[in-house]
This record gives C-alpha cells, structure tokens and sequence, in this order.
C-alpha cells in the first residue's frame, strides 16, 4: 500500500489553531495541489488560507464563480494528478450534488470540507448545525458510496482532512470531512506531529483506468499526460472508459463495483472511539462536536452511578452497522444526541436489534450542553 | 473524413456518432486539421466536452486525453484541468445549449478569468439530443419541439456575449465555410489566452425538418447566405445575417 511516512510541511509542535485554520493546514500536509472554491460562511477561513498558501507551495488555487464550478474544476484538477479539495457548507454541498455523483462514477478523488451550518435552505448560515449527514451520502442520484469522517476536535480537523485524502485517492471517492460551524471556528491547542502518512495515487500504465476484473476492485488511475488517452465519462462505460449506455451487463457491473470497492473495506475504513463503554448499560452514540458534551454527559452520569459510556463515530459513512449491532447486545438503551431531527438516530435503530433507542435532537442553532444529554441520560436510567 | 486524419481517431471507433447531415462532421474534420496543421501534440492535449451532440465530437472519437463531463460544466472542469497542470493544451468542445444556456455563467466566467483554454461551441441553434427543443440560441420565430409557434424570444449573439465578457480572441466559423474555420480554429488553439470559436453547424434532423428544409442541402445553402460576406459597411445586414470573422479587435 503506497502509504508513506513524510515531513510534515506545516510548523510541528504545540500550537493554537482555528479548526478551519487546522482543516487548511492538514490539506496541505495530505499534499492537497489545488484548491477551487466559492466564499460560504462557515467555511471560508479555509479558502482564505488556501488562496495565501497554496501557490507558495507549488499547488494552484481558483476562486470559481459558484459551487457547481468548483467542485467541477476541483474533479478536473484531480485528473491532472493533483490531489485536489474544495470546502463549503450546506447550500454549496446541494449545489455541488451532480458533480459529487460524477466524481463517484467516474472514480475521482475528491475531498470536501463541509462546516455544516444550520439548514435547510439558507437557514442560519453563522449558526452550528449537522443536517448533511445523509445529504453527504445520498444527495445525488443513483447509487454510489462515499467516505465521511466527523471531526470534535480541532486536533482531529488537521489530522482527519489528511485521513480523507488518504481514502479518497486509495479508494478513488469522494470524501467528506463532515465538520461543523462549532468545531470550524474552535481555536484550542493542537499537537501538530512532527511527520505525516500521506497516500500515493496508484498508478501502473497500460492497465485499464476503469475497473477490474475483481467486483470490489480498485482500478489503476492515470492522469491527463500520461500518454494513456483517458477517456473519462459521466455515461456508464467499460474499464477503458468507453460508453455504454445500452448493455445492461455493464451498468449493472460497474453501480454494484463502485459500491462494493467501499462497502467490502469497511472494516479498513471504519474508526470510532469507545469511553466507558465496558460495563456500559447506556450508551450514547455521538459525533461531531455533539460528542464533547456527550463525553462531559457520561462523566457525570458515571459520577452520579449511572453506568454510562459513549460511541463516537469517527466514520460516518461508510456507516459501520456492525459496529452498532456489536455494542447493542451489551446495552440497555442507546442515546443519540444530533444537531438534526434524528439523522443518524435512524441508522443506530436500523441496526441495534432489540436494544431502545432514544433519540435527542436540536436544531436552534446551538450546540447540545452536557446538561441536556446528563438529563436524558438519567430519564433513562 | 480524408484518411490522412485517422491518426488522430481511436482505431477503436469506426462510425461517426451523428446523423445525416449533420454539419459536426465537418466541424470534427477541420478541427483535426488545424491540430495537424499546427502540429498540436495529442497526448499533451485534452479535450473536455460537457452532454450533446457536440460533446460526441471529440469523446470518444480522438486518440487524446478526453473529458466528457457533466452538462453545462465542461469549461468549469477545463479551468481546473489548465489551473492544475498549465503544461497542458485545453480544448473544450461543445454545444451552444450545453455552453450557453445551462454552462452560460462559466463561460462568461471564463472569459473573464482569461485561463488559456479554447471553446470552441457547435452552434446548431437547438437542442439536438433531447429531441429537437428551443435553445437560447434559436432565433426568434422559429420552430422547435417547445415553441411550435414560434420562439418568442431573442437569442444571445455568442460572439457579442463572450466579447463582452472579456475573452482576447472571438470569432464566428461556419462548416459551409471550412477553409476559413479551420484559420480561426488554428488561431484560437495557438492563443495563450481564452479563446472562443462560435461555429455554425446545421442540425437537419431537429431543426431543418421543423423549419421546413427541404433537404440538409438547403440548410447548407441558407446558412451559406446568412454567413455571406458583409464587408460593406454601408449595407444593411439581412435579417438572421450571421458574419463570419474574428471580433477581438474593436
């Protein structure tokens, strides 16, 4: 696996940073080359960042003229051999959904930082909300996988940026770094390592850029000047790119590889984190920055006798049911804290059996306090 | 299509993908031209289209780097094709519905933003691939699939709209004149600047047969009295008089 350790190019050591700042500076660790983008609060710092730094740094930036163009010149910039981002919030995410769809069927690596702010609609575009987690996933149409990961920390907006490089080019998606207005503009200390593992497009010529004899394989990507005469599509086409947009056989082949490529990694790609989660009777599952006050909630449940623990999903999709149904058998209840009416609540009751599952949502605008989620907690108990 | 230009064709694709009378052949062959006249290098070169006829011009067809995109986005995902990797040559190819109508807001863009590409439009005035359907580019009164009495509307003069927007080099071709297309193009592709190419192509099986073409032949005739010379400036233009030229000098 083309995996490899390198200098991180960004100032190592102890340092105060904005998330959107962290998000910035771990795109240029990943070794992002090119960032298009379109201004939207609460995503902007990091374009901002990208348009002082990137250049300096031998990569190229381009202010688009909407999120449809950008995420469109940023899957272009990919097939140039560039390891290529955009950032926005909900209203670009909507507009950029065909595209995300393109970049999925045609298997080009793509990363979107996407500070969720509160929606639908333009709603409270400087307030904190997490409504994208299932627009993320099926915004676009048809079938197809992505990867999203759910920072709480400015810490983790450095260090899973680069983790959402990483799996796009190995798995040839789109991923998401699915942030939030509260964690985007965070300023909190960060340990910034002194390397980084960053990873390498695959590329061996002459194999075919578009499948693989394997259901679940991942093909060789090629880039524009190879000499390989690319033909990239958004039509349904063969492993050398050709259309073929009547045989069944094909478009059949190629939906259910692209969704395979994703879903028979899972146990690669899938992360979470377990606090108390041993002896827990009540579980919370949260992410996000939600899982903070989630994480304060069970430390003063476990103070106040209440075997409490909690489930932050790191990985929101590939969503890692196993993983739920797993730790449902040990629970009495699950508690699902959302910045939504219950996004993520539906896949915890998808998957966790006979165990309860109480849902906790709130969409003002404000981050969930310890308090509420302690309340439920001890409704619960 | 002369022999001499299958070197630039993927052996793989042995019939053209248009109908009778179709003037994007011709459109394929002069551009294949001006590249082996220029002596364009093929796999420095990649070829971006968005969704229609036109965008079938170079997808699959030429043995080069091809980017068949999304429709209307072609020159959005050209800029990052350029902005990335600048030793590459960038060619759009697409149709008036695809770069004017849902893409309009890049191509001014673009235009404005002065990257080195080249777009080169196929203006057959309607929506060819979707059954015939009005396209912002279909003059007024004429017929199509959702104006059947008529287009109620102005079109957009490309060459004046991308002039406007900002781009160095413009001009307007047409396959009935192909010597000539082939100049512009050749000039467009050596630009190092954004350069535009409007280029008259007529689409028998939509649009002639609802405007009452006898043939794809009088199509060709027609356009061939629009796209007449006007060099005398004291003559007023025919109505519908599309002048052949380039327009980046004031």
């Amino acid at each position: 696996m083309p995996l490899s350790k390198v200098s991180n190019p960004v100032q190592a050591g102890r340092r105060y940073l904005s998330g959107n700042d962290a998000a910035a500076e771990g795109a240029i660790a990943a070794g992002c080359r090119f960032y298009g983008g379109y201004p939207i609060t609460p995503s902007s710092e990091i374009m901002e960042y990208m348009s002082r730094e990137l250049e300096e740094r031998g990569g190229a930036f381009l202010q688009m003229e909407d999120e449809i163009a950008s995420i469109s010149a940023v899957v272009g910039a990919s097939w140039t051999g560039a390891k290529a981002m955009t950032a926005t919030s909900g209203p670009g995410v909507s507009l950029m959904q065909e595209c995300l769809g393109y970049a999925a069927f045609t298997e080009t690596p793509v990363v979107v930082v996407d500070v969720q702010r509160a929606g639908p609609c333009t709603g409270q575009a400087t307030k904190v909300g997490s409504g994208d987690i299932m627009a993320v996933k099926w915004g676009s149409h048809g079938d197809y996988q992505v990867v999203a990961l759910s920072p709480w920390s400015v810490q983790e907006m450095f260090s899973l940026t680069i983790e959402a490089f990483n799996l796009s080019e190995r798995l040839r998606v789109p991923a998401f770094l699915l942030a939030e207005e509260a964690t985007g503009h965070l300023r909190e200390r960060v340990d910034m390592p002194e390397t980084v593992e960053i990873y390498t497009r695959d590329y061996e010529p002459g194999q075919p850029p578009f499948g693989a004899d394997d259901p679940a394989g991942i093909p060789s990507m090629p880039s524009f000047g190879d000499g390989e005469k690319l033909l990239v599509t958004g039509s349904t086409h063969d492993q050398w790119g050709f259309r073929k947009t009547e045989g069944p056989a094909f478009h059949d082949a190629l939906v259910r590889r692209l969704s395979q490529k994703v879903l028979s990694r899972k146990n690669e790609i899938c992360r979470h984190d377990g606090y108390h989660l041993d002896d827990a009777e009540l579980v919370v599952v949260a992410y996000g920055f939600t899982a903070r006050s989630a994480l304060s909630a069970v430390r003063a449940a476990r103070s106040a006798g209440i075997k409490a623990g909690l489930l932050r999903l790191i990985t929101i999709w590939p969503f890692d049911n196993e993983l739920i149904s797993r730790v449902a058998e040990g629970a009495k209840g699950f508690l699902v804290p959302e910045m939504n009416l219950g996004q993520v609540d539906g896949l915890v009751r998808a998957y966790a059996g006979a165990t309860p599952v109480r849902s906790l949502t709130q969409v003002n605008g404000s981050t969930i306090s310890p308090a509420g989620i302690l309340a439920a907690l001890k409704e619960m108990s | 299509m002369a022999r001499s230009m299958e070197k630039y064709l993927r052996p793989e694709v042995v019939t053209t993908p248009f109908c009778p009378g179709c003037g994007h052949g011709v459109l394929m062959g002069s551009l294949l031209r001006a590249i082996d006249q220029l002596g364009v290098d093929m796999d420095q070169t990649v070829f971006v289209s968005g969704i229609g006829c036109a965008a079938w011009i170079p997808s699959p067809n030429f043995a080069a780097d091809t980017l068949h995109t999304l429709h209307g986005r072609a020159v959005a995902f050209a800029s990052g094709v350029k902005k990335a990797n600048p030793d590459l040559k960038v060619i759009v190819v697409s149709g008036d519905g695809d770069l004017a109508s849902i893409g309009g807001n890049h191509l001014i863009h673009a235009a404005r933003r002065n990257l080195d590409l080249t777009v080169i439009c196929a203006n057959n005035m309607i929506y060819g691939m979707t059954g015939g359907q009005m396209a912002p580019t279909t003059p007024q009164g004429h017929l199509t699939a959702t104006s059947v009495k008529g287009n109620p509307y102005r079109p957009f003069d490309l060459v004046k709209l991308v002039k406007g927007a900002g781009a160095p080099y413009v001009a307007r071709g047409a396959v009935v004149r192909p010597y000539e297309l082939i100049g512009y193009l050749k000039k467009a592709i050596t630009s190092t600047d954004f350069s535009f190419v409007e280029v008259m192509s007529p689409c028998p099986t939509q649009y002639g047969r609802r405007n009452k073409y006898d043939s794809p032949g009088a199509m060709y005739d027609r356009l061939g009295e629009l796209c007449g010379s006007f060099s005398d400036a004291s003559c007023p233009l025919p109505e519908g008089a599309l002048p052949l030229g380039e327009f980046n000098h004031d």
